[in-house]
Order: C-alpha cells, then structure tokens, then sequence
C-alpha cells in the first residue's frame, strides 16, 4: 500500500465511520436490525447533490441530507413500532422504497459533482492541499459527530434510548414512551448515514444510486471488527471503536488493493476475497495473541 | 496487545510497496467483472502489446462497489502510473476526483473507457473539449442504426419492449433517445426496469404478450443476467435483440454494435500516443466509428425470427 493510498483510506475510514456510528446506534443501542442504511444513504448523497447543482451552499445542502435521512428512519421506525411490521422487513420495505425515490429526486441515476462547489472549498482556498482537505474535513466532522452521539446519549433522552435497547419491558412500566424513542433513534442514525452520504458523494464527485448497495455490510462489520479490537466496556468507548473500525476496515481493502509478493499479483476478482481474509485476520489477532501469552 | 497489532498492521502497510519497474505502468480502475468490459481491458492491453509497448498493467476492480472505486482511484494516484485507465462511468468518475485532489507532482493522464456520456458524466466539458489529463473513448450508441436494422430484421414491429435498469445512467440516455426515435420510425416502446440481476428475469416476464421483439442496450445489469432473458425469449418466440455484439455470442438474435475488443483497442492508440508524450488535451473523445452486425441463427430458429437474406449478406458474423 502506497502512503497515498493509505491517507485515501483513512480519509475513506472517517466519512464512512459516520455512517458505522449510525449502524452501531440501531445494531448495538436500540438491538434494531436496519437495512435502511442502505437507500438512506444515497438519499443524502442525492439530496445534497441536487441542492449542490441547484445553487446551494454545499454546507447548507448537507443539513437537508440530515432531515431526508431522518424521515428516512422514521418512516422505517413508523411502520416497525405503529403497524407491527418485523424491523428487518420494514428497513428493507424503506430501502427499496428509496431506490426509486433517489432516482426521482436526481433526476436520473447518476449526477455529476465533478467540478462542483463542495465543503472541501474553504480549506483549498486557503491553500490547504485537496488531499488533506478531505482528510481534514472528515476528520473533524467524524470527531464532531462522535462527540455529539456520545454527549446525546448522556441526555435524558439518550438514556432513554439506552434502556429502551436494553430492556424495554422496564423502559416502560417507568412510564417511558418506547414508540417514540425507537422512531428517534432510527431516525437519528439514518440522519447521520445520510450525512455520511452526502459527504461521500461530495468527495468522489459524483452521486449514484447505487452507491448504497453494501453500506450494511461494511457497517456491520465495521461496528464488530471495532468492538473486537478496541473494545466496548463504555459507550464512549465502543462508539470510538466503532469509528476506529470503519478506518480497519478501509485499510483492510486498501491493503488488499495494493498486495503483491515480488512477481506474484492476485487478480483483480479477488479483492473481496482478500479483504475479506485480512477483516479476519484482524478479528482473530487479538484472540491469538492472548492465547499465546496465556501459555 | 493493542499496540503489536498496530506494529503488525504497519508491517503490513508499508512492506508491501509497489516494485518499481522500467515499463511504462498503467493502473487500470475497472468497475465490475463484465464479458464487455472485460473486453475492453483486453483490447486495450492487445493494441499496446501488437504495436510493441510492453507496459506493465495494475489492473484493479471495484466489484460493482462505488466506495471500492474511489478508493481505488486513491490507490491508483498513489501508484505513480504513467497512465491512468478507468472502465466504466462510475469509475471514471471516481478517478478524476482522485485526479482532481491529487498534489501536482502524483498528476496523471487519465484515459475513460466505455463511458456512454462523458458530457453528462462531468467528465469533459464538450467532446471535443478534453481537459488537461482527462479524454478517453465513449461508447454512445449510434442508436438510428440500431434501430433500422432491427426493423429491417422485422418489419412488422409495432411495439419494441425495452429492458433495462433505470439506476443506469448509460441506458436512461439510451431510453430517451429510443423514444425520441420511436415516432418517426412507427413503432411504440414498452418499457420494463429491473433494479439488480435477481429482478431481470420477473422484468423480462412482464413483456411477454406486450410486445414483438425486445431491445436491450448497454446495461450492465441486463446484459450480466443476459441467459434468463434469453430463456423467456425463446420459451415465448419474443426476438431479443442486444445493442453489443458480445451478447450475440451469448445468444441475442442480433446486434448492430459495438465490439467492445475493437472498443479496447481503439482506447488503446489513444494509450500508446499518452505514453510517447501526448497530451490528453490534444485528443478529442473519441467514439465507435466502424458498426458490427452480427446474427446468431440459432437463437433466431429458437425465437422464432429468421433474417432477411439482406441482413445475412451484410452481416460480419453469424453463428450457426
């Protein structure tokens, strides 16, 4: 792996680490299997890229990804919690709702940001290279986000949210709602994809409605390669692991990006296969390592 | 035990560093496995190898995964190639932003390949307007000719069934410019989407009865489950047409099209010029110039639609 690939990857780690702090809010906190994650977050790629090209400040265009991919969860969370519809089938009801939503809102499936006005402006103008720009951005937007989940969950309400995952029979003989708290939760982390949706789209140039195939996948295992190997004693700690994950995992395909023993080359086909060996490698290290000290 | 891990990991990242090598090296950003695509690559890779460049190719894929892709144009700027080559919209778009973000000194050429609009893709500003590092070769279909051949196959089409997938922004251009031809040409269209591989064979279910012949352009969701159409069409004598000739092979009844080898190869002239020094702003997006027919006559046994003995005589290949 080159040293731009992996700055590449780090950078792709962070903005992609929002979208996992989503997942691990509906996976690990609230036990709610959501497959919206991966139509909601191409709604924000979309939302925002529309605003983009409409004139709108591409900062500005990231607040409406928020709300779309807000509503996005509620209407998932509606359809689980008031019509009684299994959480796994509502998400993917939502996702593949929102496969034609997309191609509706852009359009078309594809729209151009190449060229466009982005976030990562401010920071170029000040000479900062394009380079690090995104890795700046993203890293403090990853650092804000992970900072506001962890403050929010220290809330009344993020307690709530809290006990609602743990035990809800108890949340509520205390008189707690846990309807609404479920809608706020999903809502909440599919905001939080949705923006990581937009912020993607604003750094690849273009949104796609098919940029969301396998955002689960890489959120989930995201969440647990994190869990495994930084931890999850507190919740501050496991949302930073999840954050950290995110990066393992990216790191993990640009290793396998850029493998080769002396002549030898793996095809071009086995990248899956190749990330998906050094994810494992990664899982069982920690594993191994303690059985070797035990000894 | 957390701290041997990240020693181990860095191990990993920077003991693995790419072999420096005396050929020109072109880093190769290729979507998805495709047999079109695939061809491309090939065709690009024989024009270089016939015309005596012996370039070492990183040829990377992103399996159909966009965060894969713009990483992979991270991974291609990092590895200083001579020539950047992406295959396919999404990936091209994804190498020039890469391009676009990437210091001056790690900036390279890059050349796009079967890209339908590059126009649309924001790509280049016009066709014959490359920027400084981008051009390439678009494989916008010449649909007219299409067209006409297939109503030449079988005049008494009244209604054209299309199948593709409206996630495609290659086959959404295709879509339109069909229905603009329709009118003049006296036919309707009936459109049927499938959103993923799984869903083509129920889309090309949905035409059975509703149409006379069916038309498929250049979508890689359809071409890639190409066999289940195939089945619906000869269950059902409905013609399938194909707009590359790769799917001919594979047995669509005709197609007027692209070779996407031939698609490769020219990429390929384009490559060799890059490499001895020319700039990419001197070289205009190319397209397609020189059609195929090609006619697969067992398919159109099975289908029930023999060709017009015209269409046989012009046609540059048959399979029996």
């Amino acid at each position: 792996m080159t040293w731009y690939a992996a700055l590449g990857a780090l950078e792709q780690g962070l903005v992609y680490g929002i979208m996992v702090i989503g997942v691990y809010l509906t996976f690990r906190i609230l036990d709610f299997p959501d497959l919206t994650v991966d139509g909601s977050l191409p709604l924000g790629a979309a939302l925002s890229a529309v605003a983009i090209t409409g004139g709108i400040n591409p900062y500005l265009a990231l607040v409406f990804a928020l709300m779309g991919g807000f509503a996005a969860g509620v209407v998932t969370a509606i359809l689980n919690t008031k019509f009684k519809i299994l959480h796994l089938l509502a998400s993917i009801l939502t996702m593949i709702a929102l496969y034609s939503i997309n191609i509706r809102i852009m359009g078309g499936p594809n729209i151009a940001l190449l060229g466009s006005r982005t976030i990562f402006d401010p920071l170029i103008a000040l000479g900062v290279p394009a380079h690090y720009a995104g890795l700046m951005i993203f890293a403090l937007f990853a650092l804000v986000v992970m900072g506001a989940v962890i403050w929010f969950l220290k809330t009344e309400l993020g307690q709530a949210l809290l006990a609602t995952g743990d035990n809800p029979q108890m949340i509520t003989s205390l008189g707690v709602n846990t309807h609404f708290i479920i809608i706020i939760g999903v809502g909440l982390s599919n905001g939080l994809v949705a923006l990581s949706g937009a912020l993607i789209a604003q750094n690849q140039g273009a949104a796609d409605v098919g940029m969301g195939i396998g955002t689960i996948i890489a959120g989930l295992a995201s969440v647990i390669v994190g869990e495994t190997i930084f931890g999850k004693a507190t919740i501050p700690r496991a949302i930073t692991a999840a954050l950290l994950g995110s990066i393992v995992y990216r790191l993990a395909i640009a290793l396998a990006l850029g493998l080769e023993f002396g002549d030898f080359t793996f095809n071009p086909s086995d990248l899956n296969l190749i990330t998906a060996i050094l994810v494992i490698a990664a899982l069982i290290a920690p594993h191994l390592k303690k059985r070797i000290v035990e000894r | 035990m957390k701290r041997s891990v990240l020693v181990f990991a860095a191990a990993l990242l920077f003991s693995v560093q790419s072999v420096m090598a005396a050929a020109p090296v072109i880093s190769v950003n290729q979507f998805v496995e495709h047999p079109a695509l695939d061809a491309v690559l090939k065709g690009l890779q024989d024009y270089l190898k016939d015309n005596g460049v012996e370039a070492e190719f990183k040829v990377h894929n992103a399996q159909a995964n966009m965060g894969t892709a713009t990483q992979i144009g991270q991974q291609m700027i990092g590895e200083k190639a001579d020539l950047l080559v992406a295959i396919a919209t999404p990936s091209a778009q994804a190498t020039a932003q890469a391009l676009s973000k990437a210091p001056a000194d790690l900036k390279r050429p890059l050349l796009f390949t079967a890209v339908t609009d590059p126009v649309a893709a924001g790509l280049v500003t016009a066709l014959d307007e490359p920027s400084a590092y981008i051009t390439g070769v678009s494989d916008l279909l010449p649909l007219d000719k299409h067209l006409e051949m297939v109503m030449t196959y079988k005049p008494d089409i009244k209604r054209l069934g299309i199948l593709y997938n409206a996630g495609e922004a290659n086959s959404k251009a295709t879509v339109a410019g069909i229905k603009a031809l329709s009118t003049t040409m006296g036919f309707s269209i009936v459109e049927a989407t499938a959103a993923k591989t799984a869903d083509v064979y129920s889309a090309a279910k949905s035409l059975v009865g509703r149409c006379d012949a069916v038309f498929i352009p250049t979508d890689n969701t359809i071409v890639s489950a190409l066999e289940s159409v195939l089945k619906i069409g000869t269950q059902n004598k409905l013609p399938i047409f194909a707009a590359d000739v790769d799917s001919v092979e594979r047995g669509a009844v005709a197609a007027m099209g692209f070779d996407y080898y031939k698609h490769g190869y020219q990429t390929g002239a384009m490559a060799k010029k890059i490499l001895e020094g020319v700039s990419p702003a001197a070289l205009p997006v190319e397209s397609q110039d020189v059609l195929q027919l090609q006619i697969n006559l067992k398919s159109a046994t099975a289908m029930g639609a023999e060709p017009p003995k015209s269409l046989v005589d012009r046609a540059t290949k048959l399979y029996q």
